[in-house]
């Protein structure tokens, strides 16, 4: 199968490859942030050097479960679905819009918030992420909102995706269509090859500042068998996903299943918890809270994460519209992957899986999907006789 | 429009109670204007320090000059209440979709307004009394819990010299009431409905609004003809925060005019 | 008694669509009134005698609540029928009935009506169906307004 990504495949040698290219990165003025093993999981951090990358470190995933092992291999980039996405960056948990003060004439004037110090580099962005990243652009970024802090952070900020060559039990990209390839927006693109005696990545540029970066690595383009092996891997990865979604036709099957049984079923189990809204890659809702100080006179706006789960997320004249958790269940599914499509021109979902994972009781989305399906198509009219 | 972009000063010019909870602000602006909203649109008022709220439009349309009918059920909206002229507060937008109610030109205009539902509906009317021989009936029914929580009754007068037919009944009268008793879709055969050759345009609570509508199929309308103004928990206004969903819809972007052929179902839904 | 002429007494919502022979009976027995602005039609608890189909005009339904003074329920129009009690087990009004505004009404006896669809099962059934839809609308409308829509909400817990 043909790589997708135009242009020469540079060989970059793993250990020294990397500790090359942060240390590119950091000098080029960029704060990178990457995967590190912390507290049992693979979260996401600022790294000063390669040697804080996972090396060694896989997943075990399942339903409600997470587990780190290590590998027999020294991949640094060889797991999935962290409890983290890199929307914590782009989109922070919280951020200050803006504070103003008001004059003795009660005139007020808005500062903006401070911008960022140092724009950032996400080092090992997943496809299935890198997909994420796309769609949060779509709502939050630029074309919409050009003046936001998500606009100005993402306009600066350096992606360098990897391939995925392992997908692991929970992970559904390609029934999305996200991965496990990554085809377009990134700057920088590695496939990572690790085994016996050898652990090099192949990359790829995919734009003039990722051109700019592997030029100041001085690299050897990478031999065409180790192209080929590259590709290989990850044409494999697509091969063994640990599930599958059947995805077309989710807008109309979830516009018809509002009524559904399926959703009294999944509700007595979520705990509306909202776990999987804060794991997900592409969940952005906020919450915006005016506060001022004690003497009225000073004004903040500050913008939080929200999650639909939450009980007055919908609050209304006096109560919530959605106060039954079958309602907010079906809320977070029904938009994800159906009226996302109305509302933004895509699937919410991009295979991840990390709703599944980080799930506390292991709601898998993929099997109410295929609930879902079923009952729809065994469903009677219940029409009266 | 973004979230980033702190309010506008606008200056309180005027404050009218219009009931014991609602007053109608007229709002000028420090500076640079916002752009005129239409009739259907809202803004987003922000009480200093206090907090913000997604309002309906109240008055004539496109003008520099805001009017917004405010009722006080909470800690923003009492601040907004007791804005007294000269006060500042702050403004986003114009917001939202509009009633469109230059499509019936040419036609009759029925608007069907529910307590306080009246307010979003009174810059269409303006608009179309402005204009008043480009529909052929103007029709205003008016529904409100009792006489003493009706609005802008010092103006139903000018209405009808101006050219519409208004129509107002209560769900509990007073003593001094001599007016109509009983639920508003009552007062719907009185209008004379010619149904293919109508645009209604209704407003109020959304039981109001679907029985409404339903009243209004069942008198031989289509529910593309028919259009409602729906409300959600609004908070950036810009389509971002992801509050103010209905199904399909972002109602900051997507509504809150709403034609009743896309909202019928999603309103039919529980808790959607 | 004047009779209706028959033509515009058909035109009424509460007979239109009802076989022309069965509008000529009721015409038959129709008066046309004129009920004077402030008139009482009749008092609550008073026997209920009369179906009125009101042709212009406002009636409201009232009840004297001590304390209250005068409650008026409900406001009919033209179009509207007043009268329904009579159908009841014990045929009493439940509330008294006063014009408004100055009402023109066809006046039916309901012993006549009740005569008429004692003699022919299908027009009693016609009018049963016309006035059961009658008491279905209202009784909609007043589980609304119970419901008290307009007012402030109670926060729920």
């Amino acid at each position: 199968m043909d790589t997708s990504a135009p242009g020469t495949a540079w060989r970059l040698p793993a250990v020294p490859g990397l500790n090359d290219l942060v240390s590119a990165l950091r000098s080029d003025g960029y704060r990178v942030i990457g995967p590190r093993a912390d507290g049992g999981a693979i979260g996401l951090g600022e790294i000063e050097s390669a040697a804080e990358l996972p090396f060694g470190y896989g997943v075990e995933l399942a339903p409600g479960g997470y587990r780190l092992r290590r590998r027999t291999d020294s991949a640094a980039f060889g797991h999935s679905a962290g409890p983290q996405s890199w929307k914590q960056f782009l989109h922070p948990p919280r951020e200050r819009l803006w504070s103003a003060r008001r004059s003795e004439t009660g005139e007020f004037a808005a500062e903006p918030a401070d911008p960022d110090a140092r724009p950032l580099a996400f080092l090992g962005v997943r496809p299935c992420d890198l997909r994420a990243i796309a769609i949060q652009d779509e709502i939050l970024g630029a074309p919409r909102h050009p003046e936001s802090g998500y606009a100005r952070r993402r306009a600066e900020v350096l992606l360098i995706a990897v391939n995925c060559t392992e997908p692991g039990e929970t992970c559904f990209c390609t029934s999305m269509g996200t991965g496990p390839r990554a085809e377009a927006g990134y700057d920088l693109l590695l496939t990572e090859l690790s085994g016996p005696g050898e652990h090099e990545f192949v990359a790829w540029s995919g734009s003039a500042a990722g051109e700019a970066i592997l030029a100041s690595l001085d690299l050897r383009p990478a031999a065409a068998v180790t192209v080929g092996t590259a590709d290989a891997a990850v044409d494999a990865a697509a091969g063994r996903m640990g599930r599958v979604m059947q995805a077309d036709g989710l807008r109309d099957l979830l516009a018809q299943s509002l009524d559904a049984a399926r959703w009294d079923d999944v509700a007595s189990r979520c705990l509306t918890c909202g776990n999987c809204t804060m794991a997900c890659p592409t969940c952005f809702c906020t919450t915006v809270q005016d506060s001022t100080d004690l003497t009225g006179d000073h004004a903040e706006r500050w913008q939080s994460w929200a999650s639909c789960f939450e009980l007055d997320f919908s609050y209304l004249h006096g109560g919530p519209v959605r106060s039954s958790g079958v309602s907010r269940y079906r809320q977070w599914l029904t938009h994800k992957l159906g009226t996302w499509h109305d509302q933004f021109g895509s699937s919410g979902c991009v295979g991840c899986g990390r709703c599944i994972v980080w799930c506390p009781v292991g709601i898998d989305i993929t099997e109410e999907i295929a609930a879902l399906r079923a009952e729809q198509d065994g469903a009677g009219t219940g029409d009266l006789p | 429009m973004t979230l980033t972009e702190a309010p506008a000063g606008y200056r309180v010019r005027d404050r009218v109670a219009e009931t014991r909870d609602t007053v109608t602000l007229t709002l000028e602006p420090v500076s640079a204007a916002l752009p005129g909203p239409q009739p259907g649109q809202f803004t987003m008022l922000y009480a200093f320090g206090v907090g913000e709220v997604p309002i309906s439009v109240s008055g004539p349309a496109g003008l520099p000059v805001l009017t917004h009918t405010i009722r006080s059920v909470g800690a923003v909206t009492r601040a907004l209440c007791d804005a007294a002229p000269g006060h500042l507060v702050g403004v986003r937008g114009p917001f939202g979709t509009t009633w469109d109610e230059a499509d019936a030109a040419g036609q009759d205009l029925l608007l069907v307004a529910g307590g306080i539902g009246l307010a979003p509906l009174r810059p269409a009317l303006l608009a179309a009394l402005a204009a008043r021989d480009s529909y052929r009936q103007v029709t205003v029914l008016i529904g409100a819990r009792s006489p003493s929580e009706l609005l802008y009754t010092l103006e139903l007068d000018r209405w009808r010299t101006a050219g519409a037919r208004v129509e107002v009944t209560v769900d509990k009268g007073d003593a001094a009431w001599r007016g109509d008793v009983g639920v508003v879709t009552q007062l719907i055969r009185r209008a004379e409905i010619v149904p293919d050759e109508t645009i209604a345009l209704i407003c109020g609570p959304e039981i109001m609004m679907r029985l409404t509508a339903q009243a209004l199929q069942a008198a031989g309308m289509t529910a593309d003809r028919i259009r409602v103004s729906l409300e959600r928990n609004m908070q950036c206004g810009v389509a971002e925060c992801g509050h103010c969903q209905l199904g399909p819809l972002l109602l900051c972007r997507d509504g809150p005019v709403v034609s009743y052929r896309v909202a019928e179902t999603l309103l039919a839904a529980r808790e959607l | 008694m004047t009779r209706p002429e028959l033509a515009e007494f058909a035109t009424h919502p509460f007979v239109r669509g009802l076989a022309a022979g069965y509008v000529e009976q009721l015409a038959d027995r129709a008066d046309q009134v004129e009920i004077a602005a402030g008139q009482r039609i009749f008092g609550e608890l008073g026997e209920a005698r009369g179906l009125w189909l009101i042709r212009s005009g406002r009636v409201a339904l009232d009840l004297q609540v001590p304390g209250r003074q005068r409650v008026v329920v409900e406001t009919l129009g033209p179009g509207d029928e007043l009268g329904l009690s009579w159908l009841a087990p014990v045929p009493r009004w439940q509330f008294g009935a006063t014009a408004e505004l100055a009402v023109d009404a066809w006046a039916l006896s309901s012993a006549a009506v009740l005569g008429l669809c004692d003699a022919d099962h299908e027009l009693g059934y016609q009018l049963t169906r016309r006035l059961l839809t009658t008491a279905i609308a209202r009784l909609h409308a007043a589980r609304i307004r119970i419901l008290d829509l307009y007012a402030l909400p109670e926060s729920t817990p």
